[in-house]
């Protein structure tokens, strides 16, 4: 510890720390822009400028370490008129237009020249401008003349999203941030530039011009894009969300948030919204009051469990459900005698049930991967799954933790990936279980072959605090149960821990609430292989959200009843047989179960639009209109603790499984199928949100296809291919990529333009077209 | 002998000459009182009557929606909506302002960048109806077109205070 002095204070703060470090520790406030505390120092805008007994000129207190009684003044003469003539010189150049800028009510330099500035100028001449930049749908670059060049975006890009996509160039005067080399900004964390920018050069382009920061109010809520639990401002104006900002939560999402969680909400009103109850007569969709459809519904539901058997009805439901929903739709197809109900839509492989002792969850907390130092990553497509936690390995890795990655794609993660294994599919488990026997050898002393798998293993086995992930894509394949068991040997071989990314905003919650099957019932998969009766749909776009959209589909039309809980209208119209209108997570209340197994309660921030009501409340009314014990819940509280109760989530969460019989992969001829989600077609929100939709990542799905294969085939990269896989046949663009292994051809799914295929994975055909 | 005094005063009618001395030095001195609505008082150059909007002299709306106005009224009598226009410039959508909440303070004025919002010297005007008093953006605009050769003499000869 090194003791010094700012303005008089005793401060102690520990060796190596910057003077605006300990200041800031100590609640003495030093202006300044460049300086954040998550990035690199750069010390070029001067404004943090101190004076330091001795020092025979004022300091950048951000790039100055303190020394043992070191003497600080931040507001003595010499420092004061320091921080003046540096507002002074930013002034300069800096357009006179708060009034219509987007930052004015929040800006930094607002606040710091009515702080610190002189309240003059002495600059009569002209100021330069800055040309307008088109850096993509989601940043906008309009006015760079309002830039002071601190570079904090470009910092940020380099260090945080390991894309170096802003740069600054030209020198003095001339200098200016622009993007070089791609031209807009395709990084899945962009939007925290405009957080960063201190100024109102990089502001939302969503936003702009949409309210001014001193009209919202402010909500908190937890994302429901993804398995992170990031922390949400959701900010409001005349009830409508205007703007998503992050709280800042170093357990979570650090002060960062995903372009997903950022954005999303631009699909919340999109005209798709379904805003009042909808049944179906004669073929034709009318309008009607809650109370028709609900007893239409229920009338349904009675009907068939009364004639063809309670087990005719099964239940499927997102995992972007919240916990109240979950939890309530269980208990409904239970009260009515069902036991088909599940939430797990896109997984394949379900010989776990009953083996797993508790939720799968992460298997350690998110701020532990930043502490780990060995990672084996097995089927993830890291940076688009899980982009805030990509950020946090990104950070481990910077710091020498080692990489290992085990995938079915190499997409280019930006960051040092020390080893990796990139196989089809069915070679996926092989290599993994090779992993865990050079592993075992590794342990033992003895010699290994060569071959990535053994540098893998060397590469865990010299690691303290190793962490063996799961990706959304190993908890989707066909042999998901397998390389679980694998996971769990190599972590126990290497003393570390092993878990899941978890797929959505509630993957953990949807176990805690006791919306998977038990003995008898019947799983996602099992629902759609042998169709029921009537489906009960919660948030789910069958032809979207599921493993196998063909036979899904196909299930749905075969069904006598198909009642869907959506807040938006989408192809259940085709299938459907009631559409209830109901909330997304920002106009109703509910908890979200994170993958570390964080419990996290929000309210809703507006109201709900139109006549769509929360699910919880839509199904406490279908529990009591089929006369259900136990739907009697005031509030959503009442149905989480309901929900919770007696149950200690921590000791629920639990990956340990055993008894995994190994199966033989699938050796079918012919190509094999990879599939990823794309990051902005995950839910239903996200694929409505028109700015996400704009973006780079959002590009219609190519037939991805390694350069020979395309040889084979005859066909040119660009030309289109037809591609069929049972009885669905889609025209796509093939692309080569060399990462990809051979004998593969990765087709997204997820999306309106695939979602004539069949299963996630399996043998799938690529003609000529 | 008080008694006395009062009864020559009384008798001489003392009072009454005085009293009208005082009317007969008002009766032929310069007369104040304004004859409304023949004749008006004077106006000083910042009189915060009836508001309108200006427009610059090549018929652009100065207005461009910072809502600096609307937050600093302390009667909350002005409600805007912003919109970016086809050329990307900043316009409002919806300017009102509630003249029966209106307290003619002068903030909006005081904290218009652009000059935009301003009070003018009018303030001989009714409505015959409540919603008569409600002011929206096409009538502002309007006041201002009519206006504004008064209204720009007034900031010129505000100008130098400034």
């Amino acid at each position: 510890m090194i003791n010094i002095e700012i303005d008089g204070k005793q401060i102690q703060t520990q060796n190596g720390a910057t003077v605006i470090e300990a200041a800031h520790q100590a609640g003495i406030t030093i202006p300044h822009f460049c300086y954040h505390k998550k990035l690199s120092i750069a010390a070029n805008c001067r404004m943090c400028l101190v004076q330091v007994e001795k020092a025979p000129k004022p300091l950048p207190a951000c790039a100055t370490p303190v020394a043992e009684g070191m003497k600080v003044f931040t507001h003595s003469e010499q420092a004061v008129k320091a921080q003046q003539g540096v507002m002074e010189f930013l002034l300069i150049n800096h357009p006179l237009d708060c009034p219509i800028c987007d930052q004015g009510g929040e800006c930094m330099l607002q606040d710091i020249s009515v702080g610190y500035g002189a309240g003059h100028s002495r600059y009569h001449e002209e100021k330069r401008v800055v040309l307008s930049k088109d850096i993509g749908p989601l940043v906008s670059a309009e006015e760079m003349s309002r830039c002071i060049n601190c570079t904090r975006c470009v910092r940020f890009g380099q260090e945080i999203a390991g894309q170096m996509e802003l740069g600054q160039a030209f020198r003095g005067e001339h200098a200016e941030i622009m993007s070089f080399v791609s031209g807009t900004v395709n990084s899945e964390l962009s939007g925290n530039m405009i957080d960063l920018c201190p100024v109102g050069a990089l502001t939302s382009k969503p936003f702009r011009y949409k309210a001014r920061s001193w009209e919202l109010s402010r909500r908190r809520a937890v994302s429901a894009h993804d398995s992170l639990g990031s922390s949400l401002a959701v900010q409001t104006k005349n009830n409508r969300v205007l703007r998503v900002l992050p709280i800042e939560n170093e357990e979570i999402n650090e002060c960062w948030l995903s372009d997903k969680d950022r954005f999303a909400y631009e699909g919340l009103n999109s005209a798709d919204r379904l805003t009042r109850p909808m049944i179906k007569q004669d073929g034709k969709w009318q309008e009607v009051e809650w109370q028709v459809a609900l007893e239409y519904a229920a009338n349904g539901l009675r009907h068939i469990a009364n004639g063809a058997g309670a087990e005719q009805i099964g239940a499927l439901a997102t995992a972007n459900s919240t916990l109240e929903e979950l939890y309530l739709l269980q208990k409904l197809m239970r009260g009515i005698g069902s036991e088909n109900v599940d939430f797990r839509l896109r997984q394949s492989d379900f010989s776990v049930d009953g083996k797993q002792q508790g939720a799968p969850w992460l298997g350690m907390s998110i701020a532990d991967i930043g502490r780990a130092d060995r990672f084996l990553v097995v089927g993830s497509f890291l940076r688009k799954d899980h982009p805030l936690l990509a950020a946090r390995i990104r950070q481990a890795a910077k710091k020498g933790a080692q990489v290992n990655i085990l995938h079915c794609t190499d997409d280019d993660l930006l960051m040092k990936v020390a080893n990796k294994a990139i196989v089809a599919p069915n070679a996926l488990v092989e290599t993994l279980a090779q992993v865990s026997k050079a592993l075992a050898a590794e342990k033992q002393g003895t010699q290994n072959a060569g071959g990535e798998a053994t540098a893998i293993a060397r590469s865990i086995a010299s690691g303290e605090r190793v962490a063996v992930l799961l990706g959304n894509f190993a908890q989707q394949h066909p042999q998901a149960a397998q390389l679980q068991a694998l996971a769990q040997q190599i972590a126990a071989l290497s003393n570390g821990r092993f878990g899941f990314l978890g797929e959505a905003a509630n993957s953990v919650g949807g176990y805690l609430a006791q919306a998977t099957p038990r003995a008898k019932g019947l799983n996602a998969a099992a629902m759609l292989a042998s169709p029921r009766k009537a489906y009960v749909l919660l948030n789910v776009e069958a032809e979207l959200d599921c493993a196998d959209p063909q036979q899904a589909v196909a299930a749905m039309q075969a069904a006598d009843m198909v009642i869907a809980l959506s807040a938006y209208k989408h192809q259940a119209t085709e299938y459907a047989d009631v559409l209830l209108p109901i909330a997304p997570f920002t106009e109703t209340s509910g908890t979200f179960v994170s993958t570390e197994g964080r419990v996290q309660s929000f309210k809703g921030a507006v109201k709900p639009l139109g006549e769509a009501r929360p699910a919880w409340k839509v199904l406490r009314v279908l529990g009591n209109l089929l006369q259900v014990e136990g739907f009697g819940q005031d509030t959503s509280e009442a149905v989480r603790d309901e929900a919770l109760h007696g149950v200690d989530v921590a000791a629920r969460l639990n990956n340990a499984i055993g008894g995994v019989e190994s199966s033989p992969a699938q050796s079918g001829s012919g190509l094999q199928r990879v599939s990823d989600v794309p990051i902005y077609a995950t839910d239903a929100v996200v694929r409505r949100s028109a700015p996400l939709q704009a973006t780079a990542d959002a590009a219609p799905p190519q037939a991805w296809l390694h350069s020979e294969e395309l040889k084979k085939l005859g066909v040119q990269s660009g030309a289109v291919v037809s591609v069929s896989q049972g009885q669905g046949k889609v025209q796509l663009v093939a692309a080569a990529d060399d990462g990809l292994p051979k004998g593969v051809v990765r087709v997204a799914a997820g999306h309106a333009a695939t979602a004539a295929l069949g299963a996630m994975f399996g043998t799938i055909t690529v003609e000529r077209a | 002998m008080k008694n006395l005094i009062a009864f020559f005063k009384s008798f001489l009618l003392l009072e009454l000459l005085k009293g009208m001395s005082v009317t007969g030095r008002y009766f032929f001195a310069r007369h104040i009182t304004v004859e409304y609505p023949d004749e008006k008082t004077p106006q000083s150059f910042r009189f915060r009557g009836l508001h309108a909007q200006r427009r610059y002299p090549n018929g652009e709306e100065r207005c461009i929606g910072c809502k600096l106005c609307e937050a600093v009224c302390p009667a909350l009598a002005i409600k805007i909506e912003v919109a970016e226009r086809e050329d990307g410039t900043r316009r409002t959508t919806q300017y009102d302002i509630d003249l029966t909440k209106c307290i003619f303070c002068g903030f909006c004025e005081e904290s218009c960048p652009v000059d935009a919002i301003v009070e003018t010297r009018v303030f001989e005007y009714h409505g015959e109806k409540r919603g008569d008093l409600y002011y929206t953006k096409p009538m502002l605009l309007a006041m201002g077109e009519k206006y504004e050769e008064q209204i720009a003499l007034d900031r010129a000869a505000d100008a130098k205070y400034r």
